[in-house]
């Protein structure tokens, strides 16, 4: 997986956080928008990096989406 | 009615239009014509009444397409207790009416009135291309002329010369027996108001536009309604002329914008010899536009492939192959591809150009035949936004109204589209509306045509910046419920209070209102405000959007806060109202409810859906993945990353049509089958290793959904040139990958369709062909159909209102890149143009123009018809300026029908936050002038020559772009 297409994944989860902001439970909606919409190969790259320096990168909001979904998966 | 496939008469005319109760079903009238007694609607003119009975009062200028006129005096008929001989076409029935049709005085009235038209019209019959299908022909027939006692040698208007400068009819004034017709129809039906009379009496003519206009050089849109109403050879198809009068008549839908007009495809044979609007069609209403009514002569055109081919590298040149040995290699290397990379290195690509059918067995053969999700349709690059919006606010994806609904409108608003060049016949309606008085408000960054028209103008234009439509709609909200102008009983009935008051509390924050947000907007908060207040109060509200609403970074957001603002004000659930996405292509609606969307089984059904997933494995015999597949961007990732190696592309060319044309270029190069089903060699082709000739809509049976929901048939004129129908096509894919398909018939696949999705329960082929067309959703609960959505109820229950905040766009001016690029259409195209640039409305549009306000036009040095170089982050090309002031300072616009101007180079990758839909309409860009193409355009033209190349045909074939 390049690093350019999981930058792309990562700033996809970050424009959906930016986007939900005032839903009551943003967390929570963006794990559902990522599981629903997202292939699995991609939610598993950006699982990868989500301890590694390109996740850093992610808004924490996302970030704890993501940590859901991954804690889900694993 | 007529049946969907006769042999050729003209539909019947019944001289003036239905009357208001007529529409509405009534029939509460008794009158009695010729001995013969009818009940018809209140309103109805006797003329119309006698046709109803099966009669024909002789007439000439009158035909039920528009208002009724009364100068031809050849409608004369006496009635039981009123003075003298009333003309018929502006009489109205009353109860008990008696009426005489045929009397020996009105026989000599008419012939004498016929006379002295015939005594000015040349006697050329036999030759002239009207022979036997001419109503003053007919009518001299009818009112049995036998002689013209003044001679032909006084002065006449017989030798006029012929003004045949539109490529697709002519007009040929020594014909015309002035009863303006065609100037009525293009005021009342088209309303373009091009034609008028010029001169008086026996000096009167038709003219277009000035008297020193042709047809071509006036603002006549070609749209062919004055040659459907013309009742000689004055006005008429140049076809008719080449070929003769047509033999049969079939009834079919158009295969370009999301209206979905319907046509009688008017044939000699199997040759096409005019395409004329159906009367019958509940979505044209016998109206057509210059595309679907004349554009058609693609389908014949010479660089159509009609053989397949299959090459093993982009370097080589093709291999024409039979179909036997194209449909072998292509599955030797599906099967070998999967077996090497896995099921999800393979994807497909429905399109919203092929029919229901077709569409539904390219997301079956990728899901059954493939074994992955990995399907997607071109709609991810227009209407996915509506898709989620629509989906989250009101429980389905679908516009909420008939077209037919726009006529019980009061203000009609309009945002990001622009219907007079991109759904011109819905645009004509909506015109005909707004004449008669509904108010207008049209949120565009451009000064549209519907802002200012003949008869039209906009009550209020929000010229907005590109990019900043959530926050003009929150503004707009803003004003609605902090100046108490929302409908909160509806909202209490229909919605959730609680979501509502959340988002009544948000939109009224201070920092949405249109002052606060003008320096964003660039919009006047004053007219803001005005605008909304007439939305909120001015009767029922309509709003009508389009990509320039989808296609941003806040697309969905944008569709949500459009859904909110039809809640808040009440305007869901009846005539007149709604929120209506007016669909790019043909069948981008059908395409969506075929489950073309890797997350989605046909009926927006998730694929993680137990229930829905196990239907779909008994009648298929196939496990479902149950995790969603790539998008068309994810695929190309995946693609450039080494993990996706085939893809499967029916009607559809992303290479051009999908952003930054770069990494589309270099994701397709990095597969390994990529297997293009068309009709040319299109742009995706370059970089393909199986070309698979496809069929035009003429050639096949089949269904589309337009924009409104209908689903209406498709039938086959002729025989694919091809060699196969394109779901023949698939179906021979899927036998050669071991799947046991045997349809024989698109209707064995609709009726498919019908038991796996509810929401198609009761549509079949027999019931289209019986009742010409229905509204999608249609099943026990809808069993005729749902012309407008969400009327008791919501299809979710209650109404959700989402909170739409403003996120500006990552895409920034900046000193680099300081204006704003935004795209659109124009009139005589279609989308990239592969099947209109192959016709003579090029006349009309040769090139894409680059349009830029004089003030940065002349910041630049640039003069319209100057070659400029557009540069963004992404790319640069080139193109030709027109300086205008449609647009505001800092934005400049232009189409993208042309594969040489390579607009999609330029714009990013960026897309809307909840489903990828590309950002198309923002792009930070430099003008600078420029002397000619950039190297990028040179190597892609040189590039595309070469992938053009056919073996055997080298140096015969010119390029196909």
């Amino acid at each position: 997986m390049s690093a350019h297409t999981t930058e792309k994944l990562i700033y996809m989860a970050n424009q959906i956080a930016r986007n939900v902001t005032h839903e009551p439970d943003p967390v929570a909606m963006i794990a559902d928008h990522i599981h629903a919409f997202w292939s699995p190969r991609m939610k598993a790259d950006v699982f990868a990096v989500l301890d590694g320096a390109q996740g850093a990168a992610l808004d924490p909001v996302a970030r704890a989406a993501l940590d859901r979904l991954a804690a889900h998966a694993g | 009615m007529d049946s969907e496939r006769d042999t050729y008469r003209p539909q019947p005319d019944f001289g003036t239009p239905p009357s208001p109760g007529e529409r509405a079903g009534a029939a509460s009238v008794t009158v009695t014509i010729d001995g013969r007694d009818i009940a018809v609607a209140p309103g109805t003119t006797v003329m119309r009444a006698a046709a109803l009975s099966g009669g024909s009062i002789p007439k000439l200028c009158a035909t039920d397409s528009v208002k009724q006129f009364g100068s031809c005096r050849l409608c004369l008929v006496e009635i039981d207790g009123m003075r003298g001989t009333p003309a018929s076409c502006t009489t109205l029935v009353t109860e008990g009416m008696r009426v005489h049709t045929q009397t020996k005085k009105l026989e000599k009235l008419r012939r004498g009135v016929m006379e002295l038209y015939i005594s000015d019209h040349p006697l050329d019959c036999l030759t002239c291309s009207a022979n036997n299908d001419c109503e003053l022909q007919d009518q001299a027939a009818a009112v049995g002329l036998r002689d013209v006692r003044y001679g032909y040698e006084g002065a006449n208007n017989l030798a006029q010369p012929m003004d045949i400068s539109n490529p697709y009819f002519d007009f040929d004034p020594s014909k015309c027996i002035m009863c303006s017709r065609c100037v009525r129809a293009c005021d009342e039906v088209q309303g373009t108001l091009a034609l008028t009379i010029e001169g008086r009496g026996f000096d009167s003519k038709v003219s277009a536009g000035l008297s020193s206009d042709s047809f071509l050089s006036s603002e006549c849109v070609s749209c062919g309604a004055c040659v459907q109403a013309c009742p000689t050879a004055t006005l008429q198809e140049k076809t008719v002329k080449e070929i003769g009068k047509p033999e049969r008549a079939t009834v079919t839908t158009c295969a370009y914008c999301g209206v979905g007009c319907t046509f009688r495809a008017e044939t000699r044979g199997e040759e096409v010899v005019r395409m004329v609007p159906w009367k019958d069609g509940k979505a044209n209403r016998g109206h057509s536009c210059v595309k679907g009514r004349f554009a058609w002569g693609y389908a014949q055109h010479q660089e159509r492939v009609l053989s397949p081919m299959i090459r093993s590298s982009i370097d080589e040149p093709w291999q024409e192959v039979s179909w036997d040995e194209a449909i072998a290699h292509t599955a030797s290397e599906l099967s070998r591809i999967s077996a090497k990379y896995g099921r999800n290195a393979l994807g497909g690509i429905t399109s919203s150009r092929c029919t229901n059918e077709e569409t539904f067995l390219v997301q079956k053969l990728v899901r059954a035949g493939f074994g992955t999700n990995n399907v997607d349709t071109c709609a991810r690059v227009c209407h996915s936004p509506t898709g989620y919006g629509l989906k989250t606010t009101f429980g389905t994806s679908a516009g909420t109204q008939d077209f037919d609904s726009v006529e019980d409108s009061d203000v009609i608003l309009v945002i990001g589209a622009n219907p007079t060049d991109g759904h011109p016949v819905f645009a004509s309606r909506m015109k005909r509306r707004l004449r008669q008085g509904a108010k207008l408000i049209v949120i565009d960054p451009r000064r549209t045509d519907l802002v200012r028209s003949p008869h039209i103008s906009a009550d209020y234009h929000l010229p907005l910046r590109p990019g900043t439509n959530v926050a003009v709609l929150t503004a707009l909200a803003h004003v609605i419920v902090t100046e108490g102008l929302a409908d909160e009983a509806f909202v209490r009935e229909r919605c959730d209070w609680d979501e509502y008051s959340h988002w009544a509390e948000f939109v009224s924050l201070e920092r949405n209102s249109p002052e606060f947000l003008e320096p964003v907007t660039g919009v006047p908060a004053a007219d803001l405000r005005g605008a909304a207040r007439l939305f909120a109060k001015g009767g029922n509200g309509a709003i009508y959007y389009g990509l320039g609403v989808t296609e941003h970074s806040q697309g969905s957001s944008t569709v949500m806060a459009i859904a909110n603002l039809a809640m808040a004000t009440g305007n869901i659930g009846r005539r007149g109202v709604g929120v209506n996405p007016l669909r790019g292509q043909n069948n981008v609606q059908g395409a969506c409810d075929m489950g073309s969307f890797p997350h989605e089984l046909s009926g927006y059904r998730h694929v993680s859906d137990p229930i829905a997933r196990a239907l779909f494995e008994a009648e298929w015999g196939v496990k479902i993945d149950p995790e969603p597949g790539l998008r068309i961007p994810n695929m190309l990732d995946a693609a450039t990353d080494g993990l996706f190696k085939a893809i499967y592309i029916q009607g559809e060319d992303i290479l051009q049509s999908d952003p930054d044309t770069k990494h589309v270029a270099a994701g397709l190069a990095a597969m390994e089958c990529v297997i293009v089903q068309d009709l040319f060699l299109n742009e995706t082709a370059n970089y393909a290793h199986v070309f698979l000739p496809g069929s035009t809509f003429l050639e096949k049976n089949g269904t589309f959904t337009n924009a409104e929901r209908r689903i209406q048939p498709v039938r086959k004129v002729m025989e694919p040139k091809n060699g196969y129908e394109d779901w023949e096509i698939t179906q021979l894919m899927a036998q050669a990958l071991g799947l046991d398909w045997n349809y024989t018939h698109p209707r064995e696949i609709m009726d498919e369709i019908a038991r796996l999705t509810p929401t198609f329960a009761g549509v079949s082929f027999a019931r289209l062909d019986a009742e010409g067309s229905l509204q999608w959703p249609v099943n026990d609960a809808a069993p005729d159909g749902s012309p407008i959505m969400h009327v008791d109820g919501f299809v979710r229950g209650k109404g959700k209102f989402v909170v739409t905040d403003y996120v500006p766009t990552d895409e920034r001016t900046g000193p680099r890149f300081p204006l704003l690029l935004t795209t659109g259409r124009i009139l005589s195209h279609y989308n990239v143009g592969a099947q209109t640039r192959r016709t003579a409305n090029v006349v009309w549009h040769p090139e894409d123009l680059l349009e830029i306000h004089p003030t940065d036009a002349e910041n630049r040095g640039i003069k319209s018809g100057d070659w400029v170089r557009l540069a963004s982050r992404a790319g640069e090309t080139t193109l030709r300026v027109t300086v205008t002031d449609r647009v505001a300072p800092g934005v400049v616009y232009t189409t993208f029908h042309h594969p040489v101007t390579q607009a999609n180079v330029i714009t990013t990758d960026y897309s809307d936050w909840a489903t990828n839909c590309p950002e198309y309409k923002v792009t930070a860009v430099q003008v600078t002038p420029s002397n000619g193409p950039t190297d990028w355009q040179e190597e892609y033209e040189a590039q595309a020559t070469r992938s053009r190349r056919i073996r055997g045909h080298e140096g015969a074939m010119e390029p196909a772009e």
